[in-house]
């Protein structure tokens, strides 16, 4: 059948229709469900509730990571350590009950593969290209970095695709994001994400799907493209997307949950075709220059206040929208800013370098080596949480671990940890952290916290200078 | 889901953009195993605020809410719909909301109305007066006793399960011989899509740096 031109979303999306109504709105088939603790134990009381069972157990695979504490787990002799908050005790019993009732593959808290569901999901190869994914959180969008759709969903949301393993859904438009060019030193896949949002806003995609295009995309690692995709949800997007290509491929394969043999073959044979065919055409359009973007870090609560690391604080009259001013105040006011203050002069006491979107082995690379031969500065506790066991495991074996302990940083288990405030892991209220996740929302990494997003060398520069720091001076240095 | 034809009552004249789901509901809150109850987290940080529009006895237990630009972005947490409805929201009404959230709001029967900035400052000093507003749903309206009238747009689909009440899973669970079908063709033509070898014994191997 000779088709018109489609984009990567809409070929994932055509092929995955059981249903199509009248109005647009389809029932789309659901390849792969992640659940975790927290948005899911409503969802299995619904479908207790209902006297409902589980369709497809086997497309479904659970791992707990939000409320787990990154603190040893099993004592000297081997056995796990009680959890000491009841609530988050009892939510994580409740996710092995759950799993167990109703036959879903789950991955304990002492698995040597647990650790944040998207880490977890790439790293095993239960995300594979071309395929929907969902979970119960927002960013599932990370996925994407696979060729995968894959976007958060709410718990409602969840319940329905245990029961049918479909959901009914409209279709999204799609923008374009693309970048030109070559990185220049000292820039990472999360500088690029922090200069798209501050370019487009956090509302900018709002009703979109991404589809990261261009050269810097197509230079990214799995590990960069996963920090990329994971921001999607920052800039308004539910999902964002990188075609799948030979980098994708070499990622996944022998991973334990790809497929291998013919069906490898098959598989990478249809996923070739699923890049966006020339002349697709996209609802809207946003071009960068890899020149323009340096090492970016957000000043504000909202991931859209972004300005280079060698930028101020700006000042709310600079904006000219007056109600972005009056937040740009209000903003400035929490974070104990004032306008006009370079923001390499500005202490930070909180150094967190972990997340879903960077806690991979090639972050941890990163920071390592920023802060090799260094020390963490006086007054400032600096956490280090791979997202996954597996990464803990590799850190190990490379010694990473030593690096960071002997400068000073804690080494922890995997998990959510400081990235949201529901674990033992918090910045205290007025205290200020560098930190290498998603959010810097009021409140995000405990009551009165104050956050700035950054990559993870930055992160590793703000621990070892006590202040926000460009990490190309410290790089130099060590030439 | 209880039948929802229109919402009417007094609104909290909020008008604030880019509420977040912390805002609504911290994170905090989320160590729950049961949907009820949160009401008493729902704009925690706001509340700390003496003065604050939700602990104002003008609007206390305003049945709507009207905020500004992209309402109930962030953390795709239910928990902030359901926050909502527990301290007995049922509509909320402004420029733009998140995606993950509106879905969210419309399967707990919390109607979420789009509405041009220059309508929601209207509603906003309507309802800072302390006069009803009304969303109805039949109509497709928002009206206000000025006689103001502001049409809105909302998906028939979602239209018709909230005034009918209809349970989402139960309809497309009558869906299964379509579903089935899809799931034959899946393993005839994309087999990969339907195993999975296990989990144990995977590596990370990553790039270099060079
Ligand atoms: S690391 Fe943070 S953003 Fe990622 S899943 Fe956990 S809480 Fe969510």
């Amino acid at each position: 059948m000779a088709s018109r031109s489609r984009t990567l979303y809409e070929k994932i999306w055509d092929s995955h229709v059981v249903e199509r109504r009248d109005d647009g709105t389809c029932l789309i088939y659901i390849d792969r469900h992640l659940v975790h603790e927290v948005t899911s134990p409503q969802a299995f009381e619904g479908l207790r509730a209902a006297g409902r069972r589980v369709r497809r157990p086997d497309l479904t695979l659970a791992v707990p990571d939000h409320n787990l504490p990154t603190a040893a787990r099993v004592d000297g002799a081997g056995r796990p350590l009680p959890i000491a908050d009841a609530e988050s005790a009892e939510q994580l019993a409740a996710l092995a009950r759950n799993t167990a009732e109703f036959g879903i593959d789950y991955i304990d808290a002492l698995a040597p593969e647990q650790g944040i569901v998207h880490v977890v999901g790439p790293e095993l190869g239960f995300t594979l290209p071309g395929t929907t994914l969902v979970c119960g959180d927002s960013h599932t969008s990370a996925h994407g970095a696979l060729g995968a759709l894959a976007f958060g969903i709410g718990t409602s949301e969840v319940e329905h695709v245990l029961a049918t393993q479909t959901l009914l859904l409209t279709p999204s438009k799609t923008m374009e994001v693309r970048v030109d060019g070559s990185l220049g030193f000292g820039v990472t896949a999360k500088d690029v994400i922090l200069s798209i949002i501050g370019r487009i806003g956090a509302a900018g995609g709002t009703g979109h799907v991404f589809e990261f295009t261009g050269s810097v995309i197509r230079a990214l690692s799995i590990e960069g493209r996963l920090t990329v995709a994971n921001m999607s949800i920052e800039g308004g997007a539910r999902a964002g997307l990188i075609a799948p290509d030979e980098t994708t491929f070499a990622y996944l394969q022998g991973r334990p949950m790809a497929p291998t043999g013919a069906e490898w073959d098959q598989a990478v044979a249809w996923w070739r075709t699923l890049a966006s065919d020339a002349g697709a055409a996209y609802d809207a359009r946003v071009v960068l220059d890899a020149t323009d973007i340096a090492p970016a870090l957000t000043w504000g609560t909202s991931p859209e206040d972004v300005v280079s690391i060698t930028g101020s604080v700006p000042d709310p009259a600079s904006f000219s929208d007056p109600s972005k001013q009056a937040a740009a105040r209000k903003s400035l006011d929490y974070m104990g800013l004032t306008a006009g203050t370079r923001m390499q002069d500005v202490a930070v006491q909180h150094v967190f370098i972990g997340s879903c979107t960077n806690s991979r082995i090639e972050d941890l690379r990163a920071a390592a080596s920023v802060a090799s031969g260094r020390r963490v500065a006086d007054g400032v506790r600096a956490l280090v949480v791979p997202g996954s066991g597996l990464v803990k495991r590799q850190a190990e074996a490379e010694g990473l671990d030593r690096i960071f302990t002997s400068a000073g940083f804690e080494w922890r288990e995997p998990g959510c940890s400081m990235c949201l405030a529901m674990n033992p892991d918090k910045v205290p209220p007025g205290e200020r952290c560098a930190s290498t996740s998603n959010r810097n929302f009021v409140g995000r990494q405990g009551p009165g916290a104050r956050t700035h997003l950054v990559s993870p060398a930055m992160a590793a520069a703000a621990a070892v200078t006590g202040r926000l720091a460009d990490v190309r001076d410290l790089m130099e240095e060590a030439l | 889901m209880q039948p929802v034809s229109a919402v009417s009552g007094q609104a909290y004249p909020w008008g604030a953009k880019n509420v977040d789901t912390d805002v609504i509901i911290p994170a905090h809150w989320l160590k729950t195993i049961s949907r009820a109850g949160l009401g008493r987290g729902a704009f925690e940080t706001v509340r700390a605020v003496p003065g604050n529009i939700f602990d104002d006895e003008r609007y206390a237990g305003s049945p709507i809410l009207i905020a500004g630009d992209n309402f109930g972005c962030g953390s795709s947490r239910e928990h902030a719909a359901w926050a909502l409805g527990d301290m007995g929201v049922k509509a909320v009404i402004a420029p733009s909301f998140s995606d993950i959230f509106s879905g969210n709001a419309f399967k707990n029967g919390i109607v979420t109305v789009v509405l041009p900035q220059e309508a929601i400052d209207r509603l906003i000093a309507v309802a800072g007066e302390g006069q009803p507003i009304t969303v109805d749903l039949e109509t497709m309206t928002v009206t206000t006793p000025y006689q103001d009238r502001f049409a809105f747009a909302l998906d028939s689909f979602r239209r018709r399960c909230l005034t009918e009440g209809l349970d989402e899973i139960g309809l497309t669970l009558a869906r299964d011989t379509q579903i089935a079908q899809f799931e034959s063709a899946m393993a005839e033509h994309r087999p990969w899509t339907e195993k999975r070898s296990g989990y144990a014994g995977g590596v990370v191997e990553g790039r270099r740096a060079s």
